[in-house]
């Protein structure tokens, strides 16, 4: 990992400077457990990467860090507190020291690029239009659509959606910048430029970043740390060469996208030769 | 029907009737500070009221010359015929002008708003904002609520004088009533209190249809059936509850 010196050193200074922990964490949706006991911390200046199959509540742990959901045990602490004993106004304070990157790119259809990454900085400051102009487009400078700052968001490719997506989740300069799914339905050109901006602004800007996504490849090449989820806790962790040279059988299947192991391609069927041979009836 | 499926609507209309009812609460709550923001109020006003301009004109104007028809029919059996241009203000004023405005604003901006909340649900846009730390009751459902309650009476208003309008031309320039009595006649007839029935309806409608229109879209399941279903609904529980507010108010102010 080619992280400057600098960078290096406040990394091993706060190693254990969790910017976001979660401890023990239960979750059940309509009687369904996702989480059954989860453990993961995302600390100050690293990239964190959570992975797992689909279905693995990847997205519901953003969300419970994001304060939309709350554990039904255990705790998610984020800048030290537990996000469910914050009142609704601390929740969004919470949230303005965070930035989200969601899989879509979520833009607001009905302004442009501009307004779409202005936003933020309109609702939250009072700052003169003319700070504004600048702000934005040092944002749209960074992630290379300055030129796109009038289309409309319908007019954006995904790719170029979800990086504009990426300049307004930087805008207000988070500390803590938390990505969805951030290279499904990406072209390889559009896959390597997200990458490269993940990795920019966290070495750039310090940005703390908590990944979740189930490319394993990509996310070997930026990661710090890895989870991967399976079964509703975390199967192993460590940095994505130590889950490569992983013994597990659920890590291996993963890694290696194989149709055979601890996880089932098959949904839970009756036996397939007596149901193709048996009665209609049956 | 069995007991048990009539138990489980009755719980489910229970339920809903809650869930619109804090939906309701905390639109109110946000409605305070959206009141500071009226560029945004504007806008919304825009999108349900000026858009809906042609509609409403359109169906205003052929509502006056089919009351100028058979109004002008019906007076003449009693030899009245000259009290047309009073029973078509009146029934525009205090009916036909708030009713089918609500019925049309269902269709028009009723759906137009569901659906685009709806969207905006499925496609994250809420979520985003949430994240964002801006609250979407403030800056999406309080300004389109307050946007529907404001161009409602405005859109009636309208409605009324188009069909007017409408009854004058069938009235006065074809079947040949006096201009003078038909307008004296309506001058005399309309009273205040006719007009501030029309506008308190017109109110109702615009708070009960925009609550209804942003509460589907909102409460939406984020998929292209659910939005579907959530406009569907919207029309439906608009058109019936206009009319039965309709009753309600009627009966009220007699």
């Amino acid at each position: 990992m080619s992280r400057p010196a600098s960078l290096q050193e406040a990394s091993s200074a706060t190693a254990d400077d969790a910017v976001v922990e979660a401890r023990d964490v239960h979750y059940t949706i309509d009687g369904r457990a996702i989480f059954t006991g989860l453990d993961f911390r995302a600390r100050r200046g690293l990239i964190t990467a959570v992975m797992g199959p689909s279905g693995t509540g990847k997205t519901t742990l953003l969300r419970l860090i994001t304060g939309q959901l709350f554990a039904d045990g255990g705790e998610v602490l984020v800048f030290g507190h537990d996000i469910a004993n914050l009142t609704r106004a601390e929740i969004y304070a919470a949230r303005s020291r965070m930035g989200m990157l969601f899989q879509n790119g979520a833009l607001l259809s009905d302004i442009d690029v501009f307004e779409n990454v202005a936003f933020p900085v309109r609702e939250h400051t009072d700052l003169p239009e003319s700070v504004i102009r600048k702000l934005v487009l040092t944002k749209l400078e960074a992630v290379g659509l300055r030129g796109a700052a009038d289309l409309m968001p319908s007019e954006l490719s995904g790719g170029m959606a979800r990086r504009v997506a990426l300049a307004r989740a930087i805008v207000m300069d988070p500390e803590v910048l938390l990505y969805d799914e951030p290279f499904v339905g990406l072209d390889p050109i559009s896959m390597g430029v997200i990458l490269r901006l993940i990795k920019q602004m966290n070495k750039v800007l310090g940005i703390t970043s908590i990944v979740v996504s189930h490319d394993v490849k990509e996310l070997a090449t930026i990661a710090d740390q890895s989870y991967l989820l399976s079964g509703g806790r975390v199967v192993a962790s460590g940095t994505p060469q130590e889950l490569a040279r992983s013994d597990s059988e659920t890590v291996r299947q993963f890694m290696t996208g194989s149709e055979e192991g601890p996880v089932r391609f098959h949904y839970p069927a009756p036996d397939y030769a007596s149901q193709l041979l048996g009665s209609e009836e049956e | 029907m069995s007991n048990g499926v009539r138990d489980s609507m009755v719980v489910e209309g229970l339920r809903k009737t809650g869930v619109t009812g804090i939906f309701l609460g905390r639109l109110l709550l946000a409605c305070v500070p959206a009141l500071g923001r009226p560029r945004l109020i504007s806008a919304q006003i825009y999108n349900a009221g000026a858009r809906s301009l042609i509609i409403i004109m359109l169906s205003g104007l052929f509502t006056g010359m089919v009351l100028g028809l058979q109004g002008y029919e019906l007076l003449r059996r009693f030899g009245s015929e000259e009290a047309l241009g009073a029973a078509a203000a009146i029934s525009l004023v205090k009916e036909l002008g708030p009713v089918l405005t609500a019925l049309l604003f269902a269709g028009r901006a009723g759906t137009a708003l569901t659906s685009e909340i709806g969207l905006m649900r499925a496609t994250d846009q809420l979520t985003a904002m949430e994240v964002m730390a801006v609250d979407p009751m403030r800056y999406v459902a309080a300004p389109r609520f307050l946007g529907g309650v404001i161009a409602m009476p405005l859109l009636a208003a309208i409605y009324s004088i188009v069909g007017i309008f409408g009854a004058q031309l069938i009235g006065v320039q074809q079947m040949g009533v006096d201009r003078g009595v038909f307008w004296t006649q309506m001058q005399g007839a309309v009273g205040l209190h006719d007009v501030v029935e029309g506008i308190v309806k017109s109110l109702v409608f615009g708070a009960v249809l925009s609550l209804i229109a942003v509460n589907e879209g909102y409460q939406s399941q984020p998929t292209a059936e659910g939005v579907a279903l959530a406009t569907t609904r919207t029309v439906v529980a608009s058109s019936v509850l206009t009319l039965l507010l309709d009753y309600v108010l009627t009966a009220a102010f007699l």
